[in-house]
């Protein structure tokens, strides 16, 4: 308990520093609501396991560092961005080291007239509108403590904003290192992304770290997709197996909007994806669609929220997960359809494979309808390896390893499939047959 | 090629097989017949490495190697081929992808080229009209969803692309109409040869009209307790399996 108090008061102590270190972020704003965030988040608590929405992810082991943000800029090797780039692709490419952005690494094509790719802390320097009228709206920092954290803690991340009309053909790859050596790093990338009416943009959030470094990742993600726009979100994460990662992404969905999210991740030591929707108008679709893939210790928890507030919406959710050794999963669907949303539909889906005895997996829907024109369906499948289908793979003269892969390469296919861009599945492909392979 | 000495083989502590002896030789067709629960599967599983089997006492020697020290994989790398009487579905996999991947780790294991896709795909082309199997099939998951017959000439058209020195067909004629009958028992034959083997387990003399084989065993409670020729399929048809389940008679054909 006293820990818990220390790490409140770690992280309330080094806001003076952070906001000396803030030359020029500090008149707009913006910075009011940073101040509110941290008054919040002394006020809040750090969930424990009391917490209905934390029952089986204990934070514990996250609150024993005291993390701190970086001041230092860092380099990092051409190599190491080059092997995270997806082969014969083009697309525009930012970059953020230890959680700000690196103009030099950064690469952006011929962007569309009007439409803004690049630092949230430039733009709030330049008290750009639409982020001053979104900014914090959707991932509110009253009742959620990492929120608190990340909004008092505001410094830079990714803004996007395509206007009215534009299409962006090119996915726009956003790849945020930590580079932490001994020190015990805290990044916070805060990111905003605008997807105007009958605008279009694919964008790829890619979290990764050196293996084996402890580091802290605490990214608030607050995406709008206003009339008829299409936006295809995915999230790679690929964090140091001794890292925390905690995220929650916001979707707010106007009229005809269309939304898709991808989450392919292969955990940290401990990971919170909060990755919440809602439809705020009729006529939407969306997607939230996750794979992950642990061993180890690992804990990997993802939670999500679909809210279908207006009828005529049509949700789809489909997480799967490969768990190894003693490693721990949880999936909580929280599907909530509002009086008014009448012809909803809504359906969600969570298998696992546990490949190990010792590996464990918590699956939870919650369904919370209040409108009687709906059609919901869910389902969870928790199972083993198939044991016969990897016999006859090998009767045929495919090895155990290869006959594993084939099989869980397998598993995860509608997951991989339903991604729109080739390069990115088979980024992806690698990453499975890369682990396990190993 | 094969030789099976006194074999005895079970699963979670009970014994299924109960002493085999069988022998067979490169260019031989065997059939093995016998009635259900008589241990037919079991053999077949056993030869080609099922766990969860443990043999318990005996020996398996294939081509001067001792079969059972060997993996499953190995075993299938070393041309030992089972197709299954009931062959597995696998979503998410398709069969050119399992072929290929099956097709190109016997070759590596044998020091051989991989083959690129152009060769691949011709060659499955041919096979493919061998079992009379459309080519829609390749693209989809194996076995999912299939007819029964289709399985049944999946599993033919696998062993052709394979070209196995040791097949072991468990009831492959199982359910299939007389059509596909004659298209799975043509598969076969096409595949006979000097240098390989075939042991067909079946319940019926029905198949043996189309696959001629040189020995008939009859596998009675995990024992081979009647061997002989072709014309031993057709008293085991006209007088049942109550005929050697009795013991009633003496007639040992020797081989
Ligand atoms: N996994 C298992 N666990 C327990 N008993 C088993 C198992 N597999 C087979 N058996 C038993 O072993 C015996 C032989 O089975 P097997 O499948 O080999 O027979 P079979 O001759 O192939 O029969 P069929 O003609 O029905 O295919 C049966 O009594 C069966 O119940
Ligand atoms: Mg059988």
């Amino acid at each position: 308990m006293d820990k818990t108090i220390d790490i409140k008061d770690w992280y309330i102590l080094n806001f003076g520093e952070f906001e000396k270190k803030l030359n020029g972020g500090k008149e707009s704003s913006i910075h009011q609501k940073r101040k509110d965030a941290l008054s919040n988040f002394s006020r809040l608590e750090f969930p424990t396991i009391k917490d209905e929405e934390w029952k089986y992810t204990s934070i514990a082991p996250l609150l024993k560092y005291n993390f701190v943000p970086s001041y230092e800029k860092k380099i990092v090797s051409e190599e190491l961005i080059k092997s995270l780039l997806f082969d014969e692709m083009e697309h525009s490419l930012i970059i953020f080291i230890n959680g700000r952005y690196s103009a030099e690494n950064s690469l952006l094509l011929n962007l569309p007239k009007g439409v803004i790719v690049g630092s949230i802390a430039d733009e709030i320097k330049k008290k750009n509108e639409v982020l001053l009228k979104h900014f914090g709206k959707y991932a509110d920092h009253q009742n959620h403590i990492f929120t608190a954290l990340s909004t008092a803690y505001t410094e830079d991340g990714a803004f996007i904003y395509v206007p009215t009309g534009k299409i962006v053909e090119e996915p726009i790859h956003i790849i945020f290192i930590t580079d932490s050596g001994n020190e015990k790093i805290l990044t916070q990338p805060r990111n905003l992304f605008v997807a105007e009416k009958n605008s279009q943009v694919t964008i790829i959030e890619h979290y990764v770290g050196n293996e084996g470094e402890i580091y802290f990742t605490n990214s608030v993600t607050e995406i709008v997709a206003e009339e008829n726009a299409v936006v295809d979100h995915i999230k790679l994460q690929e964090e140091s197996k001794k890292a925390f990662h905690i995220a929650r992404m916001e979707v707010d969905q106007e009229r005809s909007s269309n939304f898709s999210s991808h989450l392919i991740s292969t955990g940290a030591d401990l990971t919170r994806n909060d990755s919440n929707a809602r439809f705020n108008n009729e006529g939407g679709e969306c997607t939230l669609n996750g794979l992950y893939i642990i061993d180890g210790t690992q804990l990997f928890d993802a939670h999500t929220l679909m809210d279908h507030a207006k009828p005529h919406c049509n949700s789809h959710e489909h997480y799967k997960g490969i768990l190894d050794d003693k490693s721990r999963g949880v999936f909580n669907g929280k599907i909530i359809v509002r009086q008014d949303a009448q012809k909803t539909n809504a359906f969600q889906e969570n298998n696992s494979i546990l490949l190990s005895d010792e590996a464990l997996v918590n699956t939870k829907p919650q369904l919370e309808i209040f409108a009687d024109d709906v059609k919901c369906s869910h389902g969870a499948t928790i199972g083993q390896m198939d044991d016969e289908a990897k016999f006859y793979l090998k009767s045929r003269g495919i090895g155990e390893e290869a006959s594993k892969g084939i099989l869980l390469h397998a598993f995860a296919s509608d997951v991989i499939t339903s991604i729109k861009i080739e390069s990115v599945r088979n980024y992806i492909e690698k990453i499975i047959t890369e682990k396990f392979n190993q | 090629m094969l030789e099976i000495k006194n074999l005895h083989a079970g699963i979670e502590g009970n014994e299924i097989l109960k002493g085999i002896d069988l022998k067979v030789n490169a260019g031989e067709v065997h059939a093995i017949m016998g009635p259900n629960g008589s241990g037919k599967s079991t053999l077949a599983q056993v030869l080609a490495g099922r766990e969860g089997y443990v043999v318990t006492e005996g020996e398996v020697t294939y081509n001067g190697k001792n079969l059972l020290d060997l993996a499953t994989e190995d075993r299938a790398r070393e041309g030992v081929f089972l197709a299954f009487q009931y062959p597995v579905e696998i979503p998410g996999v398709s069969n050119t992808n399992l072929l290929k991947t099956a097709l190109n780790e016997i070759r590596k294991y044998r020091g051989e080229e991989e083959l690129d896709t152009m060769e691949f795909l011709s060659l499955i082309k041919e096979k493919m009209k061998l079992v009379e199997l459309d080519q829609k099939f390749l693209s989809r998951s194996v076995n999912e969803g299939f007819s029964g017959g289709e399985k049944k000439r999946n599993e033919i058209f696998q062993m052709a692309v394979l070209q196995p020195k040791l097949a072991i067909l468990d009831e492959t004629d199982s359910g299939l109409d007389i059509d596909a009958l004659k298209i799975v028992a043509n598969g076969v034959n096409k595949l006979r040869s000097k240098d390989n083997a075939t042991i067909l387990v079946t319940h019926y003399q029905r198949l043996l009209n189309y696959i001629v084989p040189d020995f008939v065993h009859v596998l009675y409670n995990g024992k081979i307790v009647k061997s002989g020729g072709k014309e031993l399929a057709f008293k085991l048809e006209e007088l049942g399996y109550d005929w050697v389940k009795n013991g009633k008679s003496e007639e040992v054909v020797n081989h």
